[in-house]
């Protein structure tokens, strides 16, 4: 019964929340916390923080974690599989039939008009989030940097990932090196 | 092969991740479309747009349908979906265990300090690819097409950052204006 009812919740996260990330938040913190009260309020902000800082889909890593608090790895496994499923299930049936459908020449007049609006939807994020990853005149050549060698030397992004990661540990690790002697 | 290097991009996607949703289709765009070119930028692009569109999170959306074209079959949609989650469950199931441990712990703080505003600079790569041709055609090619495609990037650009309309509400107006365009 507990895997029914983790499954369906996650299945009901993963199917109303458009857009994914943050959107699943509130949509999450409404039905594991306050509906079901599976956990605390203090817990979801940890899973919350944990996830946030591990790689992956922020929606996927908060329902392994919460699975596995509730009903142990098997319980991390059904939670996730309700998260993925609804997605996975839409999608398919659209990868399915969009190659047909977009030979129409309608079709292809009204993607004409989405695609640039998607790119300037990918762009806008940079500055919103800029804040929130505390970039400063001191730091703003990482991000440039980062967006130059991708776009211009077609570098894969997991270089740029383990360079800023390596490059964050070592400036750490020296700076206090130097502040202790 | 394809299965085995479907597999592996995505684990690696999965792996490198970081940065949620937008950052990740960085990965997948270096992966999928620049190294093994199992889509066009146009591809790509269309992909994003349905993904806004339709419920989920963006990286499983562009798994499943990655893992379809670039197979024909289901099971490359559910291999590719399952690789992407695959590294989520190590991780999150180890560093849960650690949480306190590590969540505190300098060194992460530090690794955090330079990986944090790199993965801004990755979105932004993210948008500068796909400002080509085939997403908004060429001065010499199509000026009308080019025209209209500056015109629509700068109005979505401004009304989501500066007055945060909602995304599936600016695609569903770009398509219109494509319709009424073209």
């Amino acid at each position: 019964m507990i895997f029914l009812r983790l499954f369906w919740t996650f299945f009901k996260i993963g199917l109303f929340t458009i857009g994914g990330g943050y959107a699943m938040v509130p949509v999450m913190e409404e039905a594991l916390v306050a509906k079901r009260k599976w956990i605390a309020d203090s817990e979801f902000v940890d899973i919350l923080a944990l996830s946030q800082s591990a790689p992956g889909i922020l929606a996927v890593n908060v329902s392994i974690v919460t699975g596995y608090r509730i009903k142990g790895f098997a319980g991390a496994v059904v939670a996730a599989l309700g998260t993925v499923l609804p997605s996975f299930v839409i999608i398919l049936l659209i990868a399915m039939f969009f190659a047909r459908f977009k030979e129409n020449e309608t079709v292809e007049r009204i993607f004409k008009g989405i695609r640039p609006a998607v790119v300037a939807l990918i762009a806008a994020p940079v500055f919103k989030l800029g804040k929130a990853a505390r970039v400063n005149r001191y730091n703003v050549w990482i991000p440039i940097a980062a967006a130059l060698v991708v776009w211009l030397f077609g570098f894969s992004p997991i270089w740029v990932v383990l360079a800023a990661g390596a490059g964050g540990w070592l400036y750490g690790t020296i700076k206090r090196k130097r502040g202790a002697q | 092969m394809i299965w085995i290097q479907l597999f592996f991009s995505f684990f690696k996607i999965g792996v490198f991740g970081f940065g949620g949703g937008y950052a990740m289709l960085s990965m997948i765009q270096g992966e999928v479309v620049l190294r093994h070119g199992w889509l066009t930028a146009q591809e790509f692009t269309d992909i994003v747009a349905i993904s806004q569109m339709t419920p989920g999170p963006i990286g499983i959306n562009s798994a499943t349908y990655i893992g379809y074209t670039a197979t024909g079959s289901v099971w490359g949609a559910a291999l590719a979906s399952f690789a992407l989650v695959l590294p989520s469950f190590i991780l999150m199931l180890t560093l849960f265990r650690f949480f306190m441990k590590y969540h505190e712990s300098r060194s992460v703080t530090d690794v955090f300090a330079g990986l944090r505003p790199a993965v801004i600079g990755l979105i932004a790569s993210a948008a500068l690819v796909l400002m080509n041709g085939e997403n908004f055609g060429t001065p010499q090619g199509d000026s009308r097409q080019f025209i209209a495609s500056i015109v629509i990037f700068a109005a979505v650009f401004v009304a989501n950052f500066f007055f945060r309309a909602n995304a599936i509400l600016l695609i569903v107006l770009a398509g219109i204006a494509g319709f009424l365009i073209y």
